[in-house]
């Protein structure tokens, strides 16, 4: 008995020597530990054994059948390190190559601005009202208090359609303060709004598009007064430009929708490729504003002894080359996809005045 | 409005700087445009001495000075002038200065080998003159002088912009009015000269001013004068009219271009030998010609004003007068005319001749009309003093409008629009410096002055007020808080448009902003084009129409990408189309046009074209975000002559409402843009897509199940020309409860198939609810799928 274990011992080992794979030690194992395996079929001679002999062998059977377990583990943990080892190697990727190709989008700055300024101006209490492009007369001259045969018409450079069957003669709007009228006949006062989109002249050069975007603000109650429109405007300007300070200059001006009037210049420096909005001695002009003239109350149906207000605009192109540091109106609208690209927005981002304005 | 500050420190006593002025100009509302100061022009230059000249060694034509500029030692010069001499007295540019006729910065340089200190300036060089013949040669002048002095051009040209409501800005005197109601000097007396007419000298038959003409001439004065010269103006003038930019003509019309600058005051002079019979002031008969001073013939309504003297019209009044009845140097009889002509009239007038002139600028933004007497005299007195000759009495027709009733208004009225606390005493004085005249009552009644015809109400006193004091120390005052702060301030369309636009640029799009207008054989191509859609006075022929799409100019700008070498790409817009000129014919879409390859080729792959399948991916995507269930769509494949007529899909939301449509650009209207490749587009009309429907902001209970769906994948064989829209269809009716999910995920052709048929493969994903699905459920389900697919489609499934 003694010899047949030994003999199995040293033919278990030997065969061990030679497994080289997980899969060859598995087989090793059923052939030994298994049901039908070699040590299991020597243990189950025990049962017809006597005590005494039981006694005897009983623990060399069961020290072969640890020892043997033992060792086929460990021999499987070698053996299937080895084989990781192989795998890895195997599939080892030179990840110097391209991963897969993902298009990149970008959002115009016009439509970066537009929502930045939105931004400001509900932080104010605005919100945004909006109007058609193709306008009647009413709304973009005659209820502005720019009657027929007032020179200022003639300044706007009017697209003009043909007149109609009734001759009313549509209009491109030339600017965004139609949406003044269009909202001060809808809604009652107290309003806040602002109205940012397209406007139209009839002008082309190298710094005017018969094209363009403005945005119109307007505040109606019965005490908003210029000292409220110019906090309005520096808090504006300095959400926008994203500065501490700004110096604003208020000039006087001409509107016929406003009376008084004021042209507004910011202070800046100008550097060789951009402006530096909020230092330095010279001046930017930005905007126009001015109290709501009461004849455009008047053409409103508020009566101007009530009510009062203020109105500016300025235009989007213009401060968006500004603070972007643009220089160039007509590439706005070229679609040039290397400017799209350069002076583009990433999709994801929406400007807020809890996250930032601009990226 | 350009004047010099000379002519304007004529009319304006003060010891401001010219800095100080042009500031004070913009502050009131007169914004400095442009100042032209010849000491800022001639820095740098100098004047020069010419000690010594000699021949260069190395050229014929090029001579050497010696030039004594003031310093110990003499500037080395090379100059090729014929009449650079020693004893010369010239002007030295020295290097660094910018040269006046070009603009270029002068460096240092040698020529042939001998270093010049600068250059030696001609007449045309410094931009004083056309010589060019030689360097300018100075009688006298000390050596390193400051050449604008020494060529006695010191005085500096202000050019300021004029509001449409400022008329008396418009003339010299004007602007030193507000200059010293601002409080920087005082208004210089304007004495009336005391004439002596000879009585005998009268207006042939005097005037003639018809009554249905009164309200466009209310005022009319005409004088004659005899035996007048009317040679070259005096220096003087010739240099005033010059330095503006005017061309001097002869002594008559100078003085009525320097009425015109100084005083806003047009006039206009008549050779008196030239006209015939009586002065009428009178509308034009329709068709009436005139041949004006600009050399143009012009055909008259009975809209315009005219005056004409017995046989026709001799002037466009207050607009321009006529050729033949002009002044020339030969001119010894003349009538001077002096009118106030109403504002409307002349701007109609002006606008349809389209006629810009000096005259027709004032006229038609208000001239004084009480200067109408005042003017005539002033201008008699200069026309005698420097022609000569002599002169009428005034004759006259009609008389200076009446003054306005008087403006009511509370000084707190200031305080109420403004927020400015300022005195009484100090609006009033203001005011008075400008002219007005202030009764002070309770409610002040002020007569504002005849000069200032913009001023109308309450509002316009606040104005002069303001613009005077500026906004300066005016304190910020913070709006109210408004309930409203803390809603969302945009609309459920406007929060769409944002979404979109964000989405679509995530697609890997970039978004293009382009014109709103387009060529008129585009517009009619892309449904558009109708003549009610078109502009009278476009820009350029290619911007003609308004835009029924927003396809073609985003086709457009991938062909100039395209023409750049950008050849793939993806283009979106949202923005308007205009179906009508109502309201709700302005439509905003979604548009995206994509050419050229979507991925380019790498290791791992080839590269691969935008195809209609990309566009109905990123179509299906937007949709879906603005809640759109893309299942319920209808695919319908009638396309309109801009798509490819196989490769194109309108999407129904119902049978009527058309929301979107995708496709392939027509192959025929893609060549014609210049891309002969496939141009892939998807369309989103914003405002078909209705809301999303909530109830409140919580959320529906979700619909998940305990038991796991099953999913069984089918195969139907069915003709080439079957949708695969309409297998889907049939098989999610099957049986609604049951079936959750049908997805088409396979297409195959060839193989044991015929030909004209393929095999299309769906997976459905059944989910049961209650208990798990028996195999015999499960096989009576494919069955109700496979008859119900064979009923719509004549597809069978395959084994």
């Amino acid at each position: 008995m003694h010899d047949q274990i030994e003999q199995l011992q040293q033919a278990i080992y030997a065969q061990l020597q030679d497994v080289s794979s997980v899969r060859a030690l598995e087989q090793l194992r059923v052939e030994t530990l298994g049901k039908k395996g070699s040590i299991s079929l020597l243990m189950r001679g025990l049962g017809k054994m006597t005590a005494e002999e039981r006694k005897q062998w009983g623990p060399l059977l069961n020290g072969l059948k640890d020892k043997v377990g033992a060792s086929l583990d460990a021999r499987y943990q070698e053996l299937a390190d080895q084989e990781m080892q192989k795998r890895l190697q195997a599939e080892s990727l030179d990840l110097s190559l391209p991963g897969r190709y993902f298009a990149s989008g970008s959002l115009h700055p016009i439509g970066e601005v537009i929502e930045e300024v939105t931004a400001i101006f509900a932080g104010m209490g605005f919100s945004v009202a909006e109007g058609p492009h193709i306008e009647d007369d009413f709304h973009n001259f005659t209820a502005l208090n720019i009657p027929v045969d007032h020179p200022a018409r003639q300044e706007h450079d009017t697209f003009y359609f043909a007149p109609d069957e009734e001759g009313r003669r549509p209009v491109l709007r030339t600017h965004t303060s139609p949406v003044q009228i269009r909202t001060m006949t809808q809604q009652k006062p107290p309003i806040r709004i602002i109205a940012p989109g397209r406007t139209f002249r009839c002008d082309s050069d190298q710094t005017h598009t018969p094209m363009f975007h403005q945005v119109e603000g307007l505040v109606i109650d019965q005490d908003s007064h210029m000292g409220q429109l110019k906090w309005t405007l520096e808090t504006f300007a300095k959400a926008f430009f994203e500065v501490d300070h700004v110096v604003m200059r208020f000039r006087a001006s001409h509107f016929p929708f406003t009376e008084p009037s004021m042209e507004v210049d910011i202070g800046c420096r100008f550097e060789k490729d951009r402006i530096v909005i909020g230092e330095g001695d010279d001046w930017l002009e930005i905007l126009g504003c001015g109290m709501v003239h009461p004849r455009v109350l008047e053409a409103c149906n508020l009566d101007p002894q009530i009510y009062q207000g203020f109105a500016f605009g300025m235009g989007i192109d213009r401060i968006a080359m500004l603070k972007y540091a643009i220089p160039d109106l007509r590439a706005f609208f070229d679609s040039d996809v290397r400017w799209l690209s350069h002076y583009g927005f990433q999709p994801s981002h929406m400007p807020d005045l809890v996250g930032g304005l601009a990226p | 409005m350009k004047f010099t500050l000379s002519w304007l420190l004529e009319h304006l006593e003060t010891d401001a700087s010219c800095k100080e002025i042009t500031d004070c100009l913009t502050k009131i509302g007169l914004e400095l445009e442009e100042i032209e100061d010849p000491a800022d022009i001639f820095r740098g230059f100098v004047v020069g001495h010419v000690v010594e000249a000699s021949q260069h060694p190395d050229a014929d034509r090029l001579r050497v000075l010696k030039v004594d500029v003031g310093q110990p030692t003499l500037k080395t010069v090379v100059c090729g002038a014929p009449n650079a001499q020693a004893g010369l007295i010239g002007i030295l540019a020295q290097p660094g200065c910018v040269i006046p006729s070009t603009g270029a910065v002068l460096g240092k340089g040698k020529i042939r080998g001998i270093e010049s200190e600068g250059m030696m300036c001609s007449g045309r060089e410094l931009g004083l003159s056309d010589d060019h013949e030689g360097i300018i040669a100075l009688d006298h002048a000390t050596a390193g002088a400051d050449a604008a002095q020494a060529l006695g051009q010191v005085d500096p040209v202000i050019d300021i912009a004029i509001t449409p409501n400022r008329p008396d800005a418009l003339g010299i005197r004007g602007i030193a009015r507000d200059l010293a109601a601002a409080g920087l000097g005082t208004l210089k007396p304007l004495p009336m000269p005391e004439l002596h007419p000879d009585n005998q000298l009268v207006v042939d038959h005097g005037i003639d001013l018809e009554e249905e003409a009164a309200w466009r001439c209310p005022y009319f004065i005409a004088r004659r004068f005899s035996d007048v010269n009317n040679p070259s103006s005096p220096q003087w003038l010739q240099t005033k009219l010059k330095s503006i930019g005017l061309r001097p003509i002869s002594t008559l019309v100078d003085i009525t271009n320097y009425f015109t600058m100084t005083f806003a005051r047009p006039l206009h002079v008549f050779d008196a030998d030239k006209l015939k019979g009586r002065l009428h002031v009178r509308l034009a008969q329709e068709g009436e010609s005139l041949l004006a001073l600009d050399e143009k013939t012009y055909v008259l309504t009975a809209e315009d004003l005219v005056i004409a003297d017995d046989r026709g019209p001799v002037a466009i009044a207050g607009v321009m007068g006529g050729m033949e009845t002009g002044c020339s140097e030969d001119t010894k009889n003349v009538i001077l005319e002096t009118a106030y002509f109403d504002p409307v009239g002349v701007a109609r007038t002006g606008r349809r001749l389209n006629i810009l002139s000096d005259a027709r600028f004032r006229f038609e933004r208000g001239i004084d009309p009480v200067f109408t007497k005042q003017g005539d005299m002033l201008a008699t007195a200069m026309i005698q003093e420097l022609c000569g000759g002599v002169y009428g009495p005034a004759a006259s027709a009609g008389d200076a409008p009446k003054a306005p009733s008087p403006i009511s208004y509370s000084p707190s009225m200031l305080k109420r629009l403004t927020g400015m606390d300022v005195a009484h005493e100090v609006q009033k004085k203001l005011l008075e410096d400008l002219g007005f005249v202030v009764e002070q009552q309770d409610i002040w009644q002020i007569q504002r002055p005849s000069w200032r015809p913009d001023v109308h109400g309450a509002a316009d006193i606040v104005e002069e007020i303001t613009r005077l004091i500026g906004l300066d120390d005016l304190p910020l005052t913070p709006l109210p808080n408004l309930q409203a702060s803390m809603r969302p301030v945009l609309t459920a369309r406007q929060r769409r448009h944002r979404l979109l636009r964000h989405c679509a640029a995530g697609l890997g799009l970039r978004e293009a902003v382009t014109w709103s207008f387009l060529r008129q054989e585009e517009a009619e191509i892309f449904g558009g084009g109708k003549a009610n859609m078109r502009l009278d006075n476009p820009i350029s022929s290619e911007l003609s129409d308004m835009r029924p799409s927003l396809v073609p100019n985003l086709v457009q700008a991938l062909v100039r990408n395209h023409d750049r070498g950008f050849r793939n790409l993806g283009l979106f817009e949202l923005g308007p189309v205009y179906q009508s000129r109502e309201i709700e014919g302005q439509r905003d879409y979604l548009t995206a046009v994509m050419v050229g390859n979507k991925a380019p080729a790498v290791w791992h792959a080839e590269s691969r074209p935008f195809d209609v399948f990309d566009a109905k991916g990123m179509l299906f995507h937007l949709l879906t975000q603005l809640g759109v269930q893309v299942h319920n769509l209808l695919l319908k494949r009638e396309a309109p002559d801009t798509y490819h007529p196989g490769r194109y899909g309108a999407l129904f939301l119902g049978p009527k409402n058309k929301i979107a449509q995708f496709g392939e650009l027509h192959p025929k209207v893609a060549a014609d843009f210049g891309l002969n490749q496939p141009v892939v587009v998807f369309e989103i009309d914003i405002d078909a897509v209705p809301f999303k429907k909530t109830k409140g902001k919580g959320r529906p209970q979700p619909e998940w199940f305990d038991l796991q769906a099953v999913e069984k994948d089918l195969a139907f064989v069915v003709d080439e020309n079957i949708e695969a829209q309409s297998v889907v269809h049939a098989a999610r009716g099957a049986n609604k409860k049951l079936i959750h999910d049908v997805q088409l995920f396979d297409l195959f052709r060839g193989g044991d198939l015929l030909e004209g048929q393929k095999s299309l493969a769906i997976r459905l994903t059944l989910q049961p609810s209650e208990k798990s699905l028996t195999d015999a459920e499960i096989a009576d389900i494919i069955q109700q799928v496979a008859s119900q697919v064979q009923k719509a489609t004549g597809g069978v499934l395959r084994g």
